[in-house]
């Protein structure tokens, strides 16, 4: 059979969704799903599985979807990974699993991401998992963990707590939760899901999937607890008292700022402050809901990761005029392919080799302007990269009332400074095995507080793995 | 875990015009808040998150005064007795600096005095010799005052003069300097007034602690947006810091505090609170008897 060109999934028109928060891809419809899951070839040793850092049986699910059997292709997908429809629409499946399918040697890659999507929502329209109390009895779970069947029982009388609800902590939550341990999971915000919520935006990933999959979580026991702060609301020594085990999922949320002169002025935000005012809080339903927002004529976003574009494209349907400026060149900006396309196609402007010095505020402390200066890239530094370097005398100032800066984020402290004993790295990281285990062995942790920030699949994958040496350590 | 977070509000006082003092069900707020730390509260499903300082707590409650100013605050002085909070996170921030110092002088401007009362009663406790200074537009707007009779010496004063000294905390303040400097000063109230108070301490040279009461949206350190400039010349160089105040603070030492970007960064939702309040304002009518 010939390789037929990958189905395109419906999107919406770049002119109607720059004005609205709606979700950008409408998803696949089953006859599309269906054209598109014939295109795999099911390969014997399949390398997509490889690219996949919760190891999901993809031929597997895909094969039920051409059998039109999606009761048990929803069935394959959750076994591997409690947190499917989010999964499906937020994964750099292009590095992933996409990336390792074989048909890129041919051609494009089986959309496996789009596939994963679509199976997810599906089985949420039909109810596949209120039907007769949902899919909690896992069998093949304990085969998939590597755990021996006769020693799960020994853990249904355990209780661990999960400290932060993000990708990393409902992964674990979700993994134990199957096998019947007791799982407390605390999320210091009102809403649960991390970044998730506060992060990405409702045009990639509706918050309402958020909460549909987090909720999930209860018909396997889980309990979720909103607005504990650990190490403030409760100590980490009363964790370590109540529970057989604690993992620390508490993310890297912590924005850096340039710190050029003008830092402080009106206007000046970080892609944090500005994206959880506009997902978390609503802002962009001002005054409907409370959180207010400055929307500005002209925005100029500072970096090139996902968070710039996630700020950028929100900043323009907020009514901006929006200019991303980026150090380096577009090949190497960090933002997935898809995302830098999305907001082409809206109509943001990019200025590459492009970087900030200073705020320039007016008499009141707004801000007026950026000052920038051109970079070119020189020698290639430790890691390979060619590092950008500024060009003498090419200042010049874009007007802007709203600058956004989002350059990545550190280390959340907030927690770890509750917990001296607990080993971190000089990043301020806590430092694991490869089973996430901590310096202290009942406490483990995964996620972006271990690897600082990276993506949800990756911190997924960390939960998957702290799981099973949370598991080890219950079971020995 | 769930039954420990009740928020429910046991009680509710009115301390002056459209100020109250709420008690509030949250035993690991209760057990866990020390003087210096606040809460964040949202008063509904469609609320901002509001930072607010515990002014004090016992068994299972911890309390909080409220001055009505806008949209979220009038909403949350409208909640009564039974009611419940929609959403309560704490203790947030770190704790004061409790030590024993010698001679504190702790001055309270506005509600900045339910703020300071649990910081000064654990600086009695702590043996220190404390003068209070309070401040208010007039004297009834003076809340608390007879809660401070465990301090060595309370100072009244206010604006027009109808109780204690005519004048604000700073007149009452440099009084007490002309008799003797204190050690250490804590100075909680209106971003001005702790300006006012930051620069008499700096021509003193006495150390003074500010609780800033930056806007906040997440208040655990994962924004940025209550951040503040702080200036210090040590060994001859300007060296300039950017810290945020849920998190490193919300007290620091007001010498240091750049007070022009702070009390400008305080203005920035200016127009959208008035919006808000407008909005909200047309939904429940007159509120001149709160």
């Amino acid at each position: 059979m010939a390789v037929k060109d990958r189905i395109p999934v419906p999107e919406l028109e770049p002119s109607e969704r720059k004005k609205n928060f709606m979700e950008v891809s409408l998803g696949y419809t089953l006859e599309l799903a269906h054209q598109e899951a014939q295109r795999c070839l099911q390969c014997k040793v399949p390398t997509c599985v490889s690219g996949c850092p919760v190891g999901i049986d993809i031929p597997g699910f895909i094969r039920e979807i051409v059998r039109g059997n999606l009761k048990k292709s929803y069935e394959i997908l959750k076994s591997y990974n409690y947190l499917p429809a989010i999964c499906g629409r937020v994964c750099p499946q292009e590095v992933q699993c996409e990336g390792a399918c074989v048909l890129n040697k041919i051609g494009k890659p089986i959309n496996i991401g789009a596939l994963e999507r679509f199976v997810a929502d599906f089985a949420s329209q039909e109810g596949f998992d209120d039907e007769g109390g949902g899919f909690a009895t896992f069998d093949s779970i304990p085969y998939i963990l590597k755990i021996d069947p006769a020693k799960v029982s020994a853990l249904r009388s355990k209780k661990v707590s999960v400290v932060g609800s993000g990708p990393a902590g409902l992964t674990v939550a979700s993994e134990l939760g199957k096998l019947g341990v007791k799982v407390h999971v605390y999320e210091a915000l009102h809403e649960f899901g991390g970044v998730l919520v506060y992060g990405i935006p409702e045009f990639r990933l509706p918050k309402e999937i958020v909460k549909r999959e987090v909720m999930q979580l209860e018909t396997l026991g889980v309990e979720l607890f909103k607005n504990i702060p650990i190490g403030y609301a409760i100590h980490p020594k009363e964790l370590l008292e109540r529970y057989d085990a604690v993992f620390v999922g508490v993310g890297a949320g912590t924005p850096k700022f340039m710190g050029i002169p003008g830092s402080e002025l009106n206007g000046v935000y970080s892609a944090n402050e500005f994206l959880t005012r506009v997902n978390l809080m609503k802002a962009y339903r001002f005054p409907e809901y409370d959180t207010p927002i400055k929307v500005g004529k002209r925005v100029v976003v500072v970096g090139g990761g996902n968070t710039a574009m996630d700020a950028a494209r929100s900043a323009l349907r907020l009514g901006a005029q929006v200019t991303v400026v980026y150090r380096r060149t577009e090949a190497e900006m960090p933002a997935r392919r898809a995302e830098i396309h999305h907001a082409k196609e809206e109509g943001i402007e990019f200025l590459f080799l492009t970087n900030p010095v200073k705020y320039i505020g007016d008499e009141s402390g707004k801000l007026v302007g950026v000052e920038c200066i051109k970079m070119e890239l020189g020698e290639p530094d430790e890691s390979g990269r060619r590092k950008p370097v500024p060009v003498p005398n090419s200042n010049f100032v874009i007007e802007a009332d709203i600058a956004i800066e989002a350059i990545g984020t550190e280390s959340n402290r907030f927690l770890l400074s509750q917990f001296p004993d607990l080993k971190t790295n000089n990043y301020g990281y806590i430092v694991t095995n490869e089973y996430g285990q901590t310096s202290i062995p009942k406490v483990f942790a995964g996620g972006d507080i271990v690897t600082g920030s990276a993506t949800v699949i990756l911190a997924m994958g960390a939960g998957k793995k702290a799981a099973e040496g949370i598991v080890k350590l219950l079971t020995e | 875990m769930r039954e420990i977070q009740k928020n429910i509000v046991i009680s509710k006082n009115k301390l002056a015009k459209g100020t109250y003092e709420f008690w509030i069900e949250n035993e690991l707020i209760a057990r866990n808040a020390k003087p210096g730390q606040f809460v964040i509260i949202r008063t509904s499903e469609k609320g901002e998150r509001i930072p607010i300082t515990v002014a004090d707590t016992r068994d299972g409650v911890f309390r909080i005064v409220v001055k009505a100013v806008g949209k979220s605050t009038i909403e949350l002085c409208m909640k009564d007795e039974k009611e419940q909070l929609f959403d309560v996170v704490g203790p947030l921030g770190k704790p004061s600096e409790i030590d024993y110092y010698g001679k504190v002088m702790v001055i309270g401007g506005g509600i900045g005095i339910a703020a300071i009362f649990p910081i000064a009663k654990a600086l009695k406790n702590a043996g220190n010799v404390v003068t209070v200074i309070l401040g208010a537009k007039t004297s009834s707007e003076l809340i608390l005052k007879n809660e401070f009779s465990f301090a060595d010496k309370v100072v009244v004063c206010t604006d027009d003069g109808s109780e204690g000294i005519k004048g604000t905390v700073v007149d009452g303040m440099l009084k007490e300097f002309e008799m003797e400097k204190p050690n250490m000063i804590w100075s909680v109230g209106p971003a001005v007034m702790m300006k006012a108070t930051s620069n008499i301490a700096s021509e003193y040279n006495v150390p003074i602690w500010v609780s800033l009461n930056a806007i906040m949206v997440d208040g655990t350190g994962m924004c940025g947006g209550c951040r503040v400039l702080l200036r210090k010349e040590e060994s001859g160089t300007l060296k300039e810091e950017i810290k945020y105040v849920c998190v490193d603070g919300p007290e620091f030492d007001g010498r240091y505090v750049d007070w022009d970007s702070f009390i400008r960064r305080l203005q920035q939702y200016k127009e959208e609170e008035k919006k808000a309040l407008e909005k909200f304002l047309e939904k429940v009518g007159d509120i001149s008897w709160l």
